[in-house]
């Protein structure tokens, strides 16, 4: 049923798959960012009670499930490699890490920008901005420890308990606003059916989160590639990749 | 799959099945201490499950809809005074829900109006004319997941004005 997957595992053929996938997810990005974010900021009708602030919602929400995404996708990745002992799964979560924790922060911030005007406070310690913060640090902590050893194996190792453990999390983040009274509002997008948005607003929404969710795969598809050149750079694959490079110029 | 890989999966597995029950069981525990606030009828009867009721004196926050015509401001001055009743969709009003009495002397947060959720932090009183009272030191909009453009909004009749001062009120800030 895997057997399709096997050759993947092989870091040469998924460096030159990713090469192939690179222009689409760029082509796609560049397309639905530059549509769904002009939409967003200049045409979508302003909201009935918060203005133009609300458009900070068209950043913040792609950048908070995109947080989340990303998380999980790691998770899978720690899981192939403490199960299956992938190498490449290493260098995917390795790829994956920074880029979460970036979103994880734009999250934070554009939510604090918006909070001191709608809620009359930068921060509140309410369960769902607490565990956000949260994700954050365990995104720094497999940063810390990808990087804390020399063997890359022990590092991936590591890194993939950490992630694993730090999974329980993930429903916690997005359940905290139904499971305890908060100051944040419940999800307006993701309720199935009916979202509570009207139309104009939401679908300059999917092309933003679309986009978002393009730019994250570029972005880690990039680094996955760096990673898996930098991990195999004494294979004679690389240094024929490399060699070719230098004297094309 | 090969023996040993179904022995880690397994180990993997059962590993964070036990941490999912510990936190989920923390969480358990802990779940009226990771809630913000109070809502009015806890404020009465108590928490749900424990029936835990905050005493006189204590800082608490409180969470409820701004009842509406009960909001009730100082010409002179920042001081207002409102009703807070228990959040619930659909939004409605009975005279018989439980409700509680915020004080506070301040500017109001942009989304303030009668109908909108607020959480107030403060002080819990027992007031001569509310009763059971909160002395707010700060009031917070909590925003609800509807967002709507104006023109649907006022065809609806929900426009929304923020709270206006005079240079009196203002002034006596100090």
């Amino acid at each position: 049923m895997w057997k399709w997957l096997h050759p993947y595992a092989n870091p040469e053929v998924s460096y030159h798959f990713t090469g192939r996938l690179l222009p689409w997810f760029s082509a796609l990005a560049a397309i639905l960012l530059s549509i769904g974010l002009v939409w967003a900021l200049l045409f979508a009708p302003a909201d009935y009670q918060q203005g133009d602030s609300f458009r900070i919602f068209y950043i913040h929400v792609p950048a908070a499930s995109l947080s989340m995404g990303i998380y999980f996708g790691m998770a899978i990745a720690a899981l192939c490699s403490l199960v299956w002992q992938l190498k490449l799964a290493d260098a995917s979560a390795a790829a994956m890490a920074p880029v979460g924790a970036v979103f994880t922060a734009i999250a934070l911030l554009t939510g604090s920008a918006w909070g001191k005007p709608m809620w009359g406070t930068w921060w509140i310690w309410d369960a769902r901005l607490t565990s956000e913060l949260i994700l954050l640090f365990l995104y720094l902590g497999v940063i810390a420890l990808h990087s804390a050893f020399e063997d890359k194996n022990l590092a991936g190792k590591a890194a993939g308990i950490l992630t694993l453990v730090g999974s329980i999390n993930l429903p916690i983040i997005k359940y905290s606003v139904e499971w305890w009274n908060t100051l944040h509002q419940g999800s307006t997008v993701s309720k199935l059916g009916k979202p509570s948005m009207s139309l104009d607003m939401l679908w300059p929404f999917l092309f933003c989160f679309l986009g978002f969710a393009m730019l994250v795969a570029v972005i880690v598809c990039y680094r996955f590639r760096n990673e898996i050149l930098a991990r195999n750079s004494i294979r004679p694959w690389v240094r024929e990749l490399v060699s070719a490079r230098a004297t094309h110029k | 799959m090969n023996p040993r890989r179904k022995k880690r999966l397994a180990i993997v597995g059962s590993v964070l099945i036990g941490i999912g029950a510990v936190a989920g069981l923390v969480l358990y525990a802990l779940s009226q201490n990771i809630d913000l606030f109070y809502t009015p009828s806890e404020l009465t009867q108590g928490k749900k499950d424990t029936g835990l009721k905050p005493s006189l004196g204590q800082r608490i926050r409180i969470g409820g809809l701004v009842v509406p015509g009960s909001v009730k401001r100082d010409p002179e001055n920042l001081k207002v005074s409102f009703k807070l009743a228990d959040m619930k969709t659909p939004i409605e009003f009975n005279e018989s829900d439980p409700m509680t009495t915020v004080y506070y002397e301040g500017i109001l947060p942009d989304l303030f109006r009668e109908g909108q959720g607020i959480v107030a932090n403060g002080e819990l009183v027992n007031h001569n004319v509310t009763g059971l009272s909160i002395e707010a030191s700060e009031v917070l909009a909590k925003h609800d997941e509807n967002y709507m453009p104006a023109e649907l909004a006022e065809s609806e009749g929900k426009g929304h004005k923020k709270t206006s001062y005079s240079e009196k009120q203002l002034e006596s800030k100090g």
